[in-house]
């Protein structure tokens, strides 16, 4: 069903040629979209095009190729700071990945500062990777991590959140979006709270970057952390925003090449941002790649594209819930693009495998959350999540294929 | 149901996961062990009881899949009451036969060879081993967590 408005699924999946893919009589029903997006046509071109034509080191050199990889690398950079809304490029560093700019946060900012007794806030839907970072930082300074707890219908519970705030808590991490339940976290309210109280807070954007338009400055956010491969653009690159001032008193995480200003045996200085915090050479043509996903993105309408993946959330879990034995996971009123579920009969890992077999992907397990399923009781969950790029039909196979596994396991 | 899955998800299979056979603790158990599989979140205590060079009895608990739960129940049946040095020529070899690559023929084990499907998943092996793991870490007196990692 074509709808009258400027975002058309079927265009969109044009764009993605993996898309196309059967597995046997089966056309490919990629719904493990948290877990990794599919890349878009465009951004398959940006980078054949940059290896081909102006594949060099960046920076320093003098020559042709080099001063146009380094313009591309720079214009990416651009991109970037238009996609967070933020003040300065220089603000949005690149990393290997959003975890990796998790842990510059928890050792660059946070290890000089922490000192023992100070808390770190974190709420109880956090991936491993927003606790673990803040756990090893914890060791190293005495500092002590606490829980934010979370309500059976997998939303954070404010009331507890504001009666943990205190004049101790130094660091508040947050994830925007749930990768496990789908839960869309108030994070602008939970900033000015913690701000209030006096914290640095940094927020996981792993899920929101392919969902939700981000203003870092409407937000107020200390620190936001990107997952570029979850946004469309390739693996092995993340981006995390700072605030100029906090980046600008932090040491480097990282010492190399293209860090420095000068160096010598008695001494280095560093370079100013974002060099400081980007030791050798980076992904450059994955930069490039980023930079063009990122236009490609941000000039769709991104409302419509929050409507319709908004849309297929709510035919899944009507679908879904309709279906006797099966119960929805996280039941947050604000939810993006993902639908967590179990059943009476079957393991995740068993609907996962069943689903394989209809050439739907779909992921099983704890997520990287296990807080969230101990908390909710569960041992795992069998996690769908949309793209933009999913449709109804795709929806509608996913309630087929759920069925199949009532088929077999009753 | 393709063949494949027919193949993976045997009538016996089913049967062991929905009705697991010795699924309880040992009376005057002499050693546990527990197995975990971190990527999935399967866990397994088995407890055994050993008398006179016998595994005179074995009880688990398991939470997991399908293939786990069923691979334990299975191998309770299979080594329940054995020489302990048949158990762990069997242990041997069921994990040599289900981590053999695809093609090779599956040895002649009973009931076991309900596993056999799991060599075409290759995700899914580890759930299978899980329980063997647990129950020779048990029968060699390592008391402490086995991962499948």
């Amino acid at each position: 069903m074509v709808t009258a408005t400027s975002f058309s699924v079927e265009a969109i999946r044009k764009e993605f040629p993996i898309l196309a893919t059967r597995l046997g009589d089966k056309p490919l029903v990629y719904l493990d979209n948290a877990a990794t997006a599919q890349k878009p046509q465009v951004t398959l071109d940006a980078m054949d095009e940059f290896w081909r034509t102006s594949n060099a080191n960046i920076h320093r050199g003098v020559h042709h190729l080099s001063q146009m990889a380094t313009a591309q690398f720079d214009t990416a950079r651009e991109t970037v700071r238009r996609f967070l809304g933020a003040r300065h490029a220089h603000e949005c560093l690149f990393t290997k990945g959003c975890t990796e700019g998790i842990n510059l946060v928890a050792q660059s900012y946070a290890r000089p500062r922490l000192k023992p007794a100070d808390e770190i806030l974190l709420s109880t839907m956090e991936h491993h990777s927003n606790i673990v970072p803040w756990q090893l930082v914890a060791e190293q300074t005495g500092a002590i991590v606490r829980p934010i707890p979370i309500n059976d219908d997998g939303e954070i519970d404010l009331a507890a959140y504001g009666r943990l705030l205190n004049e101790r808590t130094k660091i508040v991490g947050l994830v925007h979006i749930s990768n496990s339940l789908g839960t869309i976290n108030p994070i602008k309210a939970m900033i000015a709270q913690a701000h209030a109280a006096g914290a640095v807070v940094l927020i996981d954007g792993a899920q929101a970057g392919p969902h939700l338009p981000i203003d870092v400055q409407d937000l107020d956010a200390d620190f936001y952390t990107l997952s570029c491969h979850k946004i469309y653009a390739p693996t092995g690159m993340g981006v995390l925003y700072g605030k100029e001032a906090l980046l600008e008193a932090m040491p480097p995480y990282h010492g190399g090449g293209d860090m420095i200003r000068t160096v010598s045996f008695e001494g280095s200085t560093f370079a100013g941002l974002p060099n400081k915090f980007e030791a050798g050479t980076p992904n450059v043509g994955g930069v490039v790649g980023l930079g063009a996903t990122l236009k490609w993105l941000m000039a769709l309408d991104r409302e419509e594209v929050e409507r319709h993946e908004a849309e297929l959330v709510g035919y899944a879990e009507t679908l879904l819930s309709d279906i006797p034995g099966v119960r929805l996971i996280g039941k947050a009123r604000q939810k993006a693009a993902i639908v967590s579920f179990v059943m009476d009969t079957a393991h995740p890992h068993d609907i996962g495998t069943v689903l394989d077999a209809e050439g739907i992907a779909i992921r099983a397990g704890h997520h990287c959350c296990m807080p969230v399923m101990e908390r909710l009781g569960v041992p795992a969950t069998a996690r769908a999540s949309f793209g933009l790029y999913n449709t109804r039909e795709e929806v509608e196979a996913l309630a087929r294929g759920v069925q199949k596994v009532k088929e077999i396991f009753g | 149901m393709s063949f494949d899955l027919r193949e993976l998800y045997q009538e016996i299979i089913l049967d062991h996961y929905r009705h697991p056979r010795n699924q309880r603790e040992p009376e005057r158990a002499t050693a546990h062990s527990e197995g975990h599989n971190p990527l999935c979140g399967d866990k397994i205590t088995v407890s055994v009881r050993t008398e006179n060079g016998q595994l005179a009895e074995v009880g688990y608990h398991a939470s997991g899949c399908a293939i786990s739960v069923a691979s334990a129940s299975l191998m309770s049946e299979a080594v329940k009451g054995k020489p302990l040095g048949e158990v762990e020529r069997l242990c041997k070899e069921f994990q040599g036969a289900v981590t053999s690559p695809d093609g090779g023929e599956f040895p002649e084990m009973g009931d076991l060879n309900a596993l056999a499907g799991v060599r075409e998943h290759p995700v899914r092996i580890k759930c299978a081993t899980l329980p063997w793991h647990a129950l020779r870490a048990a029968l060699s007196g390592v008391d402490k967590m086995v991962t499948t990692e």
